[in-house]
């Protein structure tokens, strides 16, 4: 499965990817696309990336969570491109022997997901207007 | 030397370019770099010191050296999931 897509995501697949006899525990996080965000009503979302870089980062995040967890398998994937309210923007599998480890697992990939791998939403408020989503920098001058 | 550098996002669309080109000493630094945007592109000049930027698809510091020919990019604070 490749970790960015610009097609619709199918959580089956992704829980597919990581279901085990080994495994006693998956756990599937799913990001989807918000309709409002701090009172702002929002009609669409728009996702860029750097893809080679974010392919690898992702890469090695599950690697990453793999080991510190000792996991039977964890899989990512975020969408690209053009993503309608409703619509999942990233799923997360994660599959263990026990519960615990794939609900850390779960949590610790899509917080380290958000800090660090290079992909970036643009909000398409129902007013119009475009907003690229920079979280720290100042709200003056990112309109888009 | 020539550095090419991606833009994404908030940097490529308010310096209206995917791709920057710029000259540097030979063995400059990402610093260096960071200076160079802010001169050149004054649309960014605020906010680059709040970006990131890569060598060769990895985050790279500061102080760290810009091999010749290197796939550099400029990393906005990122907002993926």
């Amino acid at each position: 499965m490749n970790r960015l897509t610009y097609s619709p995501i199918d959580p089956g697949a992704a829980i597919a990817k990581v279901r085990s006899v080994d495994a006693g525990a998956v756990v599937l996080f799913l990001g989807t696309a918000r309709q409002s965000t701090a009172g702002r009503s929002t009609s669409s979302l728009d996702y860029e990336a750097y893809p080679e870089m974010a392919a690898k980062e992702l890469a090695a995040l599950e690697d990453e969570a793999r080991r510190r967890w000792n996991l039977v398998q964890c899989a990512i994937v975020h969408r690209l491109g053009h993503v309608e309210i409703g619509e999942i923007c990233v799923a997360i599998a994660v599959s263990s022997a026990h519960r615990q480890a794939a609900f850390e697992a779960g949590k610790w990939l899509i917080d380290e997901m958000k800090r660090t791998v290079p992909i970036w939403k643009c909000e398409n408020w129902a007013d119009g207007s475009s907003d690229w989503v920079h979280p720290g920098l100042s709200e003056e001058g990112t309109s888009g | 030397m020539i550095v090419r550098v991606r833009l994404f996002a908030i940097a490529r669309h308010l310096a209206e370019r995917g791709l920057w080109e710029t000259t540097l000493p030979d063995q400059a630094t990402i610093a260096a770099l960071r200076r160079q945007l802010e001169r050149e592109i004054p649309a960014l000049a605020g906010l680059a010191n709040r970006f990131r930027f890569a060598i060769d698809a990895r985050y790279a510091g500061d102080c760290e050296q810009i091999p010749p020919g290197a796939d550099v990019a400029c990393i906005p604070p990122v907002s993926g999931g």
